[in-house]
């Protein structure tokens, strides 16, 4: 372990906005991506049985 | 062998495959993930000539490596597609992209990110960075194409077209530090000779591209039966499927 405190680990030796910009981006691109997919296939759920059901009357 | 291979190359039995595939798929990206990210902060020791912005390669590079493998399994199942006709091929294609998108963003963010502190600069015009850039427009170009055409096969075949075309780009990627004089450095990895960097920091980049890999196969897999669904929902399997859950 080489950081000594929390604060030194934050700050990355000074590239504290490098690093943390790229696994920042990283991170909120990924969430983006689950969230929308995980919303999306329920809307295509739904859009399916409401044709279905369209289709039945 | 053929046999089970025709079997899961039927879209009704592969949804039900790739619906067990999710969760391990998932579950281990994040165990990776946490392990690659422990390596990539705790265990790897600062770089004596970057200090510690070299930590961005342990993203960088996955995501690069990501975003040219991607490309190229689209374009086999878009050979395979066109080749066969079958179904399931564009299916995967279309499922792959977005993420393959992603990756080719992160590389290029990643690598401004690192440019900056340590050329001076957040872009340069060179091979690979360009040839990077390519990549990620193709991603753009080919899912603005497949929502432009309405008429769904003609959409698969003119996107599968694009893909195959645009395919000569990745070994132009891949190559370019070699066939260029680059500002990026040459390959970290290569499987022609020993790595050019430390053991720990070599293990940390590896992992994290196993994670990359596991999310993608297990985005890729939710959003295939998402397409799955939606095209073969005039089938008795899928009104059975509804009626159940």
């Amino acid at each position: 372990m080489h950081w000594a405190s929390w604060s030194e680990f934050w700050a990355m030796g000074g590239y504290g906005f490098y690093v943390w910009g790229s696994y920042g981006a990283l991170l909120l691109l990924m969430l983006v991506e689950i969230i929308l997919l995980v919303r999306g296939h329920k809307q295509t759920l739904t859009r399916i049985r409401r044709m279905k059901n369209w289709e039945q009357e | 062998m053929s046999f089970s291979i025709y079997k899961y190359a039927s879209p009704m039995t592969f949804y039900g495959l790739a619906g067990k595939m999710i969760p391990w798929f998932s579950w281990g990206a994040a165990i990776l993930a946490g392990l690659g990210l422990y390596i990539a902060f705790f265990m790897a020791p600062t770089d004596f000539q970057q200090g510690e912005a070299y930590r961005v390669i342990f993203i960088h590079v996955p995501a690069a490596w990501m975003s040219m493998f991607i490309y190229m399994v689209m374009a086999f199942w878009s050979a395979v597609g066109l080749a066969w006709n079958t179904r399931l091929s564009f299916m995967m294609s279309r499922a792959l992209a977005p993420t393959g998108a992603l990756f080719a963003f992160l590389s290029l963010w990643t690598g401004a990110m690192w440019g900056k502190p340590m050329w001076g600069a957040w872009w340069v015009w060179d091979a690979r960075l360009t040839s990077s850039l390519v990549l990620f427009f193709l991603y753009v170009g080919i899912i603005a194409l497949w929502s432009a055409i309405d008429d769904r096969r003609r959409g698969d075949k003119a996107g599968a077209l694009l893909i195959l075309v645009g395919a000569i780009n990745v070994p132009i990627i891949y190559f370019s530090v070699k066939w260029w004089n680059t500002l990026h450095q040459g390959a970290s990895v290569s499987l022609m000779q020993a790595p050019s960097m430390a053991a720990i920091m070599l293990m940390g980049m590896l992992v994290m591209a196993i994670a990359a890999w596991f999310y993608s196969i297990a985005v890729a897999m939710v959003r295939v039966r998402g397409i799955i669904l939606e095209r073969e929902r005039q089938t008795e399997w899928v009104k059975e499927l509804l009626e159940k859950n």
